[in-house]
């Protein structure tokens, strides 16, 4: 089965009367393990398919299995607890709380999932690890740059040892010189970790790193295709 | 759901961030706090000192004083006719159900002299059932003797004042002093009990026996006169319900015709005493209600803020939300907040309360009392405010929508 399972989702939004149809009818199956880049031009509601597929956001209709169980029609407190265990977030903006260090930043998700402290502690202390900032946990974000915030914000997503991982045009704040360093940790997290990885550009050289891209235009799927190794 | 100890670290971090606007914020709730400790030690020692002096009276007192007569269509006043005699006293002891005892007193007032000293005071004939009545200790010496009742004897219990007046330092037991010029000897001295009521000195009295009083000291009328008939009531309850079969005993007592007015007064001290308390009572409320009002617009103060960081960190609520904050773990954080600020701002009311209560006990004539209740009290109605105004912000920040609230820039 496969780890997300989308099945003819609509999304519209009332606007002056009228019901204003972002998703027009999107199915789509991503497996675990994959790479994906959902790329589109501006109002071709991409991130709005994002926003459903992050569960921040219920379809009008559709139904949407996320590992087998049915999302579509959860309330927003059952839509937390499924973003805190499986899904991770990395913005385009960081998101990272101020005047928080980056270890404690790290801890946040477990802190919603009720870790205890000692041990949310070591896990988050891995995460950064993992991201290469072991030097710099207990730096407040304002004392980081772009690229490390953003490695702050990926340790966020992968400590709650989520399956997949959204990012939102993660390079969209930084240098080419970052981007690069992120993309290569999205991909090392991707094959040697085994995560899902959803990435959300609106950059082609952005979109190489991934292993499938889906072009969405006008509230549909426009192209869908796989890279071949 | 999100635990105790980091929901309060996250409140304290907010709380810092804001160093001057938390202060300021608290301020109002500070106050509030002060002025209700205040107001209550106020309105609590005018309870005690009242409370203080009813003890001091005697418990559950019922007075029986002669009454009004009138001579050539003048009426006078209470106990200016004589009535009341020893024996009425000791029929009420005997045959009124609810009184347990009954102390006659006949006063007068004179000159006591010892040695080159001497002094103005009040002489009460009575016998020991009054100390018994006032639950009044010797400091020193003895009560009356049977001997000292049955052949008149001329001894006397002094009070404290009256023996720093004739004596100073010198033992006054088994002194002789002259009482109206007849000598005395000091058997005993009464504790001290200090002022009922503006400038009345309970301790500035001697006790002679009421024999000796009635034989020797002050000219009586008619035999075994009194002035005065204290009575001791069982209970508060029974100072109300006996006062009918008082009445009835004595008029039977007194051969009073059915078209006769009475010729005593019945006054019931403890609804006198029960009366002043409980208006000092409705004072405390009054004076704890109106300083309550003050902690209440803190109170909205402290909603006002709570407003305004939640919309300053929407972003950080979003956050929070999409990295799998429940409604629930923000409407906590918020409350929580609210609730330690209030708090914060109780705690260094309860400090200015108390040094407030002390400086009104110091520098006025109010005596201000301060309690562990009307500590606590105040403290906890902070805490009260703080989560009533408190709750509609942290409402408000767990309705938002995560997806908007990560946009709000």
């Amino acid at each position: 089965m496969a780890l997300i399972d989308l099945k003819d989702i609509h999304k519209s939004y009332p606007l002056d009367g009228f019901d204003l149809e972002i998703l027009k009818g999107i199915t789509l199956q991503i497996e675990k393990g994959e790479f994906v880049a959902i790329m589109g031009p501006s109002g071709s509601g991409k991130s709005t398919l994002m926003n459903i597929l992050g569960c921040l956001d219920t379809p009008t209709s559709g139904s949407y299995f996320l590992d087998g169980a049915p999302v579509q029609n959860l309330t927003p407190d059952e839509l937390a607890e499924i973003r805190n265990q499986k899904i991770g977030f990395v913005f385009q903006g960081f998101n990272l709380l101020s005047r928080t260090s980056a270890l404690e930043n790290v801890e946040l998700p477990m802190v919603y999932s009720n870790t205890p402290a000692k041990a949310r502690q070591e896990r988050a202390e891995k995460a950064l690890k993992a991201v290469g900032l072991s030097e710099r946990m207990h730096h407040m974000p304002n004392q980081l740059s772009g690229g490390q915030q953003q490695r702050v914000a990926i340790a966020r997503a992968i400590v709650n040892d989520a399956p997949i991982i959204f990012a939102d045009e993660p390079t969209g704040n930084l240098d080419t010189k970052m981007s690069i360093e992120i993309m290569q940790l999205f991909t090392e997290l991707n094959e040697r970790m085994g995560r899902t990885i959803i990435l959300v550009t609106h950059e082609e050289d952005i979109a190489l790193y991934a292993k499938r891209v889906i072009k969405i235009v006008d509230g549909e799927i426009h192209s869908d295709e796989r890279k071949k190794k | 759901m999100i635990d105790a100890s980091t929901t309060f670290s996250i409140a304290i971090r907010a709380i810092k961030a804001n160093k001057m606007r938390s202060i300021l914020t608290s301020l109002g709730i500070i106050i509030g706090v002060a002025a209700v400790i205040i107001m209550l030690a106020i309105g609590n020692g005018a309870q005690i000192t009242i409370q203080k002096e009813m003890k001091s009276m005697g418990t559950n007192l019922v007075m029986i004083r002669s009454g009004t007569s009138t001579s050539g269509g003048k009426r006078m006043g209470h106990g200016s006719q004589p009535t009341m005699k020893a024996g009425d006293g000791n029929a009420i002891e005997e045959k009124i159900e609810g009184i347990s005892l009954a102390a006659p007193v006949l006063n007068d007032a004179g000159q006591i002299v010892y040695g080159n000293a001497n002094w103005s005071t009040s002489i009460i004939g009575t016998d020991n059932r009054y100390f018994q009545i006032k639950d009044w200790d010797l400091k020193y010496g003895r009560y009356f003797s049977q001997t000292d009742v049955k052949n008149a004897g001329k001894v006397a219990i002094l009070g404290t004042t009256v023996v720093k007046e004739l004596f100073g330092d010198v033992d006054p037991l088994g002194k002789t002093i002259r009482v109206k010029g007849i000598p005395f000897i000091v058997i005993g001295v009464t504790t001290e009990r200090g002022q009922s009521g503006p400038g009345m000195d309970q301790d500035d009295m001697i006790y002679i026996p009421l024999s000796t009083a009635q034989k020797k000291v002050t000219g009586i009328s008619f035999p075994d006169m009194v002035n005065m008939i204290m009575l001791q009531a069982k209970t508060a309850e029974d100072t109300y319900t006996s006062q009918e079969a008082i009445k009835a005993l004595l008029r039977q007592r007194h051969n009073l015709g059915a078209n006769k007015d009475d010729d005593f007064v019945i006054m019931n001290l403890t609804q006198m005493m029960e009366m002043m308390e409980t208006s000092t009572k409705v004072l405390t409320i009054l004076l704890g209600s109106i300083a309550s009002i003050s902690l209440l617009v803190g109170g909205i103060g402290i909603m006002n803020i709570m407003l305004v960081s939640v919309t300053e960190r929407t972003r950080e609520i979003g956050i929070r939300m999409a990295i799998g904050a429940k409604s629930w773990d923000i409407r906590l954080q918020f409350l929580t907040e609210a609730l330690v600020l209030s708090l914060i701002g109780g705690l260094i009311g309860v400090v200015f309360g108390l040094m407030g209560a002390w400086s009104v006990s110091f520098f006025s004539s109010f005596k201000a009392v301060v309690s562990i209740f009307y500590i606590l009290l105040p403290f906890s109605f902070a805490g009260i405010v703080g989560l009533f105004f408190g709750f509609y912000p942290a409402y408000k920040a767990s309705l938002l929508n995560p997806i908007n609230a990560l946009r709000y820039e």
